[in-house]
């Protein structure tokens, strides 16, 4: 039997016509879980931004009459030991975690991009020095990190902020090491060098906006371990101090009426998951739409 | 390969070395006086200033910062980690009480969460996008977000004080009653094991699932192997590799965890010791913890690294 060649009909290799804009949002807000991320955490910087119009009671007002109330129409989610209501509470905390969230990570971005790129580009001693030095940050658990420098700053909101952008800043440093190693090869690097490009332009204008993507999908899902961490050091009574209304010292505070009013510990926690579940989602949802290589390296 | 483990194995004592210089610098470049570190402030009151230049003098904090950076490290090496402010009592033996505790329950919580991670994560990719896999998906997404002081609260409240199954909190050594120790660490273990567990259900997954798509699989399947040989012999073996770069993070926040996890269940191991220091400005406690944990992490990390080159030889030439 003679062989046959194969008919070509049909298969035209025509590049799909997708608007690169369109594709992002389709693939990202494809799955429906990475929607209500977005939605939550619309939801929740709304609540931050405008807490003293939503919080249906002053957060910081005692009112003994009401200590320790259940449930109730009057009082969403019960009252604690001083009668302060417990949803005005959390409402309040979503500014303190929001907060330490946005900065600590955009402190540890800054830090780490810049060191990233200096290690990626230079090379050398640079690289040798900054790396091995981010591979010894590394070393200390975030939280103990977190800890060790609190204990030499002192507590309070500034300092938590601080010591949790120490903590997280070598992730950062490394993924952009590893972007700017691997972009420095690029074609249109040499080009910019050999018409006279100074290094901080080609730093600035050419290597750096190539490197963001992965940036991008790494701050959005160390907003959720950040605020974690924030209500971890807020319940060991390390972080924001009191009676600033946190969501960890909110925990912690709730935790001495256990038996009588779970819900006090109960609720706060569960904003903590909500928070921090919506962020992770948004992130893989990002990482897919910008570059599903990226799976398994963040 | 030799070449690769003695490269790795330099690397990691520079880190080790930087980590201590860190560790000592944070502490001597407090604003202050470092006569704080030795003495507590209601002591430094009452103490005349030739009892403090004696103590100063005594204990080298006249002499220059390399040479304190020396005879502390020397220190250290010999297991002298100086004296603890509020227990007068020396830090190195005041650590090697508590580090079993914590190496009890953080290795007990190391493996529930890599053999039922690792299980469920070969459980979902086989049965991918069947109920069980979605309803595993699910727990693992929760898993990685739960706040694990939170979650020990909880399950205080639902297995201690509702149902009565289980002791509130508290640690009695294995040696005196193993029987009321299991019931103690149960919950302390559980928490400790809830994210890593996670983070290892959703990553063996992922990379059971790719590696499920390979070639030599299909190879497999058309030899007419069994579903359970190509799963374990073949695909596991090559899925599991990026679940061991992950066990190494784990450790770290297993240690990490371990801080809240000890504190929620009232547990006197180093996590409870780190809090108690940094609540009471004991720097040199908080020094000694920090050196320590630091150090095992380098250590456990040089061990994964090394068996990481070993089974992808392909890492041994970068």
């Amino acid at each position: 039997m003679a062989e046959t060649e194969r008919p070509v009909t049909g298969i035209l290799e025509i590049p799909p016509r997708i608007n690169e804009f369109r594709r992002f949002t389709r693939v990202f807000l494809g799955r429906k879980v990475v929607l209500f991320g977005v939605v939550v955490i619309v939801i929740f910087l709304i609540t931050a931004a405008f807490a003293p119009l939503i919080a249906p009671y002053d957060p910081y007002k005692p009112d003994l009459a009401n200590f320790l109330a259940s449930p109730s129409s009057a009082h969403l989610l019960g009252t604690d030991n001083f009668g302060r209501d417990t949803l005005s509470r959390i409402i309040y905390g979503t500014r303190i975690s929001l907060m330490v969230g946005v900065i600590a990570v955009g402190i540890a971005a800054t830090t780490g991009m810049i060191l990233g790129l200096i290690a990626g580009y230079f090379g050398g001693w640079r690289y040798t020095i900054i790396m091995r030095l981010m591979d010894a940050l590394m070393a200390f658990p975030m939280i103990l990190l977190a800890l060790l420098i609190t204990s030499l700053l002192g507590g309070g909101l500034v300092n938590v902020m601080i010591a949790l952008g120490i903590a997280l800043m070598p992730g950062y440093a490394r993924i952009m090491c590893g972007q700017v190693l691997s972009i420095r090869e690029n074609d249109y690097v040499l080009a910019g060098k050999s018409m006279g490009a100074s290094d901080l332009r080609m730093m600035l204008r050419h290597i750096f906006p190539n490197s963001l993507p992965p940036i991008l999908v790494m701050i959005t899902m160390m907003m959720g371990t950040t605020i974690l961490a924030e209500a971890g050091l807020s319940y060991l009574g390390i972080g924001v101090e009191l009676p600033t209304a946190t969501w960890g010292g909110l925990i912690n505070e709730g935790y001495q009426y256990l038996i009588s009013n779970p819900i006090l510990s109960f609720a706060p926690g569960i904003a903590i998951m909500v928070v921090v579940f919506s962020f992770n989602m948004v992130g893989d949802g990002l990482r897919d739409a910008i570059d599903p290589r990226l799976r398994g390296i963040l | 390969m030799t070449a690769y483990i003695f490269r790795r194995f330099l690397q990691a004592l520079f880190v080790l070395l930087l980590v201590s210089i860190i560790v000592f610098l944070a502490l001597r470049l407090l604003p202050g006086d470092p006569i704080y570190l030795l003495l507590t402030s209601e002591e430094v009151q009452i103490k005349t200033e030739e009892e403090i230049r004696v103590l100063r003098h005594e204990n080298g904090l006249d002499r220059s910062l390399v040479i304190q950076y020396y005879t502390w490290l020397t220190g250290v090496l010999r297991g002298d980690f100086g004296t603890s402010l509020r227990f007068h009592f020396s830090v190195g033996a005041l650590m090697l009480e508590r580090i079993p505790l914590t190496l009890h329950l953080g290795i007990l919580a190391f493996i529930l969460a890599h053999l039922a991670g690792i299980v469920a994560g070969v459980i979902c990719a086989v049965r991918r996008g069947k109920w069980l896999d979605t309803a595993v998906t699910v727990f693992a997404n929760i898993g990685i977000t739960v706040p694990v002081f939170w979650l020990g609260i909880m399950m205080i409240y639902l297995f201690a004080l509702y149902l009565n199954w289980l002791p509130v909190m508290g640690y009695t050594s294995p040696f005196d009653n193993f029987w009321l120790n299991t019931r103690q660490i149960i919950m302390p273990v559980i928490c400790l094991a809830i994210m890593p567990m996670a983070s290892t259900t959703r990553q063996t997954r992922s990379s059971m699932l790719e590696v499920m798509h390979q070639d030599y699989i299909r190879t497999a399947w058309s030899k007419g192997l069994k579903e359970r040989v190509i799963i374990i012999r073949h695909a596991l073996k090559n899925g599991l590799i990026p679940v061991l770069t992950l066990a190494g993070l784990h450790l770290s926040s297993i240690i990490g965890g371990s801080v809240l996890v000890e504190t929620v269940f009232n547990i006197p191991g180093m996590g409870r010791l780190a809090v108690y220091s940094v609540l009471n400005r004991d720097y040199q406690v908080t020094q000694g913890v920090t050196v320590i944990v630091a150090a095992a992490i380098i250590l456990v990390n040089l061990v994964v690294d090394i068996s990481y080159g070993w089974l992808d030889p392909r890492v041994r030439y970068r």
